[in-house]
């Protein structure tokens, strides 16, 4: 169709803008909510072709109806009714919405920070069974008879023994002839992933620790979501003590306890045991936290359960050290010391504030893991 | 020429009856049109036909996608509706939507007669291309082709200068034989001096040689010289008059080669082409509402239509306090003057009545409302048809108001009711089509070769940032530094791009 080549050279330009302006989308938040199941509204600045044009002079206009002078005319009323006969041929000054699939976005993403395709090794015995028609035979139902090749077998047959004439061509396919389409079954690995958000909601993480790591999470979904057919997502939050919680909580609970954050890697460790065996899935474990941690004897705990349950099963485990005023930030250099760049499959970074979190989302994601 | 059959569909024979009967009527009301071929398409079709501009062959480009995306978009979350398309060609195209009514494809049908008639007869589209179907689509073929040879990319972008382009054309440029503004130079500069120094300056009579002085004296010699130094000046200046037509302008002298020259010319063509259409939206919609309103409900209107029909009328001319809705104004407005000149309420004896209850019931019977109508609809365009017809009492009777934002609230009210400034105000709107006026005043500026575009300032500022994108593109198409002289919050200023940066100086 004529109109698809320059709908999809809109949509090339499209997103072309997303790109330009997608460090603003990580760092504002604007896009958070604004997802359905496989598309994302996102809201450009309308794309225009300048004019010579006059600029907005003290805003005046003609109206029409009753009222006094001095009234206040009413702003809620639509200017193009249902009934209003023919779009107009103005340009609407609004924004532009556009709908892009959560694949695109996720693939702008990866562009843009040079993401490596995550590489799932040591899974590949997780597997779905699939049928799949390849090659024939010369059995079979006739509901799957390949009629082209049964006709071409009957025709070289015919010629063969000399029984096709051109200028009478009847071909008739006997019951050597007949070729019939098989199947067969494959194994193809299936990918699922669950990801197990953690978070520090201690009295020390205020609401813009929250939201850094909301806004973090929310990338980290967009971009593992494509690499995964099959995408859990699980949620823990801890303080002292840790429970498994829904997204919209996980987000806007407020505790005032200590710190344990042992709890939450043994909760995880419990999760992972009961619903995620690791041989089946690639499990994506992410910490945030201002990294106060109770007592140095829990972050050695903590370290015993990474050792010997966590870090075997998982694929990764990222910690986000989210600064706050409170908060000593002891977590992350007791990590870096314990496990120095040694050990591949812990990644820390600390983000300072949303301008941090494009560099998280590399550092994160940068391995392909 | 066939318009794309995938696209279209053949009405129904209940619709092709009901396109005889109104055309008949329509004739019969004295509406004189070209043949007129209706097509059915559905939602999506309507919305790739108004997202191409009422032409489905045209030229590819992005814009019509992002157009149609938004049509179609405003239609599936039931935000607005296109009823109708009708295209200025002969013979005259016009789609009907598959999903409206019975009642509504009845009004539509009779409101595209009153576009046809309008498009053949009204003034402003006499020089308006009537093969326009042929020439839009020839118009793709050749884009299309330069697409092939150049590349998309190039082609596209050089589509976008030219389009950020196109209101730099001479509205007027049709009606009107403006001079040839571009002579050959013939003297060199030396010529030109020694012609100066040899020039007799033109003295006041004197006759008795002690009055000379008195007579002629320095100072007014000295002014007759610069006179003539400025006459002179104009004279190897080039353009000679400044030029409205900036992008003829630009397809005469800037160095092009010959793909975009052609590119720019059929984004020139097209500017033109549209122009009558923005010049006569008022008029041209009021007429097709008088017309449809007077076909449905005095001869196709049956008695169990009638609510249906009133209300999506209503939906047509409704009110709103915060623009003028076209439709309305210039239905009433055609009513008005039928009644005037039906009512004899013209001429010197009744503009000189002051007494306002004489005035109202002012009826000498002369009934020429209908001829005056039809003279109207021949002669005018959107500016002269308010000038001469938006009176006070149509003003009142409108219950017009300008609205401002008041500074104390931010809240926008009601500012007043008064008859001349609202006239003015519409004026304003409608001068040059809503678009800044742009001519070409140099096209060797500095002697360097540069442009000097000016911007007759009527009383509102340009856009500062869009006037310097665009004067970007005019440096891609004229190759050397570009200037607009304009004024911003009344001072005099000369906006400039070198290549390399945008510069605002005082001039």
């Amino acid at each position: 169709m004529k109109m698809e080549t320059d709908v999809n050279r809109f949509r090339k330009i499209v997103r072309g803008k997303i790109k330009e302006n997608l460090k603003k989308f990580i760092s504002s938040g604007e896009l958070i909510g604004r997802q359905g199941k496989k598309i994302i509204s996102i809201p450009l600045p309308r794309i225009d072709l300048p004019h010579f044009q006059f600029g907005s002079n003290p805003q005046r206009g003609l109206g029409q109806g009753e009222g006094n002078l001095g009234e206040p005319i009413d702003q809620g009323e639509s200017q193009t009714g249902p009934n209003q006969g023919k779009a107009s041929d103005k340009p609407g000054q609004h924004a532009l919405e556009v709908e892009v699939s959560l694949e695109e976005l996720g693939d702008i993403l990866g562009d843009e920070l040079g993401l490596p395709r995550i590489d799932n090794k040591g899974k590949k015995n997780i597997s779905q069974k699939k049928y799949k028609y390849q090659g024939l035979l010369r059995n079979g139902p006739e509901s799957l008879k390949n009629f082209k090749r049964t006709f071409k077998e009957a025709l070289k047959r015919q010629i063969g023994m000399g029984d096709y004439s051109s200028s009478n061509p009847i071909v008739i396919p006997i019951k050597e002839d007949k070729r019939y389409r098989s199947f067969k079954v494959e194994d193809r690995p299936e990918a699922s992933a669950v990801i197990i958000y953690m978070m520090d909601v201690s009295g020390s993480m205020g609401e813009e620790q929250k939201e850094l790591v909301r806004l973090t999470a929310f990338w980290l979904n967009t971009w593992l979501k494509l690499n995964y057919d099959n995408l859990e997502t699980v949620f823990i939050v801890h303080d002292a003590a840790a429970r498994e919680v829904d997204e919209n909580t996980f987000y806007h609970t407020k505790e005032s306890g200590g710190t344990l954050i042992s709890s939450a890697f043994k909760l995880c460790e419990k999760i992972i045991n009961e619903k995620y065996p690791a041989s089946e899935w690639n499990i994506y474990l992410f910490h945030f936290s201002d990294g106060d941690n109770w007592s140095g004897s829990d972050t050695s705990d903590s370290f015993h359960i990474l050792d010997t349950v966590l870090l075997p099963s998982c694929n990764m485990f990222a910690y986000g050290q989210v600064e706050s005023r409170y908060g000593s930030g002891q977590f992350l250099k007791d990590l870096n010391k314990h496990y120095g760049d040694d050990n591949e499959k812990i990644i820390t970074h600390s983000i300072k504030n949303k301008e941090g979190i494009m560099d998280a989302l590399k550092v994160f994601l940068g391995k392909g893991k | 020429m066939a318009l794309d059959s995938r696209l279209t569909s053949e009405l129904t024979p209940e619709l092709k009856d009901i396109v005889q009967e109104i055309e008949a009527h329509a004739r019969n009301c004295g509406l004189d049109f070209f043949p007129t071929i209706f097509e059915m398409v559905d939602y999506e079709q309507m919305s790739e036909i108004a997202a191409y501009g009422g032409f489905p062959t045209r030229y590819p480009h992005w814009r019509f996608g992002m157009e149609y995306e938004n049509i179609s978009k405003s239609y599936e979350y039931g935000l607005s509706l296109i009823y109708e398309m009708v295209i200025n060609n002969n013979p005259c195209y016009a789609y009907l939507l598959r999903s409206n009514s019975l009642v509504d494809q009845k009004t539509v049908i009779s409101h595209v007669y009153g576009h046809c008639d309008f498009f053949k007869n009204n003034y402003c589209f006499s020089f308006s291309n009537r093969k326009m179907l042929d020439e839009m689509a020839n118009h793709g073929s050749r884009i299309r082709r330069y697409i092939e040879e150049i590349g998309h990319d190039e082609v596209e972008n050089f589509i976008d200068v030219c389009l950020s382009l196109e209101n730099l054309i001479d509205q007027h440029g049709a009606y009107i034989k403006r001079e040839e503004t571009v002579k050959l130079r013939t003297s060199t500069f030396d010529d030109d001096l020694s012609k100066l120094q040899n020039t007799v300056l033109p003295k006041l009579p004197s006759h008795r040689s002690y009055m000379e002085e008195f007579i002629n004296p320095d100072i007014y010699l000295k002014e007759q010289k610069k006179k003539i130094q400025k006459e002179r000046e104009r004279e190897k200046s080039f353009p000679e008059n400044p030029v409205r037509d900036v992008l003829k302008f630009l397809l005469d002298h800037a160095p092009l080669n010959s793909w975009q020259r052609d590119v720019l010319t059929i984004i020139r063509q097209e500017a033109y082409y549209y122009a009558p259409q923005g010049q006569t939206k008022i008029m041209n919609e009021g007429w097709a509402v008088y017309w449809h309103s007077k076909i449905m409900t005095e001869m196709m209107l049956k008695d169990h239509e009638v609510v249906d029909y009133c209300d999506h009328y209503a939906g047509i001319v409704q009110m709103s306090s915060q623009k003028l809705n076209p439709y309305k104004i210039g239905v009433e407005l055609v009513r008005h003057i039928e009644k005037r000149w039906n009512r004899g309420q013209f001429g010197v004896e009744y503009f000189r009545c002051d007494d306002p209850s004489v005035r109202q019931q002012w009826d000498s019977k002369q009934n020429k409302g209908r001829e005056k109508i039809f003279e109207v609809r021949k002669l005018h365009n959107d500016i002269t048809f308010i000038d001469e017809f938006f009176d006070e009492d149509f003003c009142d009777e409108a219950r017009l108001f300008t609205w401002a934002q008041d500074k104390r609230t931010g809240k926008t009210v009601i500012e007043n009711r008064d008859f001349l400034s609202i006239k003015k105000q519409m004026l304003d709107a409608l001068t040059n089509f809503g678009q800044p006026i742009v001519d070409v005043v140099d096209g060797n500026f500095k002697n360097r070769g540069e442009l000097l575009l000016e911007h007759k300032h009527l009383g509102k500022d340009l856009k500062i940032d869009w006037a310097s994108e665009c004067l970007k593109n005019i440096y891609l198409i004229w190759s050397r530094p570009v200037s607009i002289r304009t004024v911003l919050e009344a001072e005099t200023r000369l906006l400039s791009f070198d290549g390399v940066q945008t510069k605002i100086a005082k001039d």
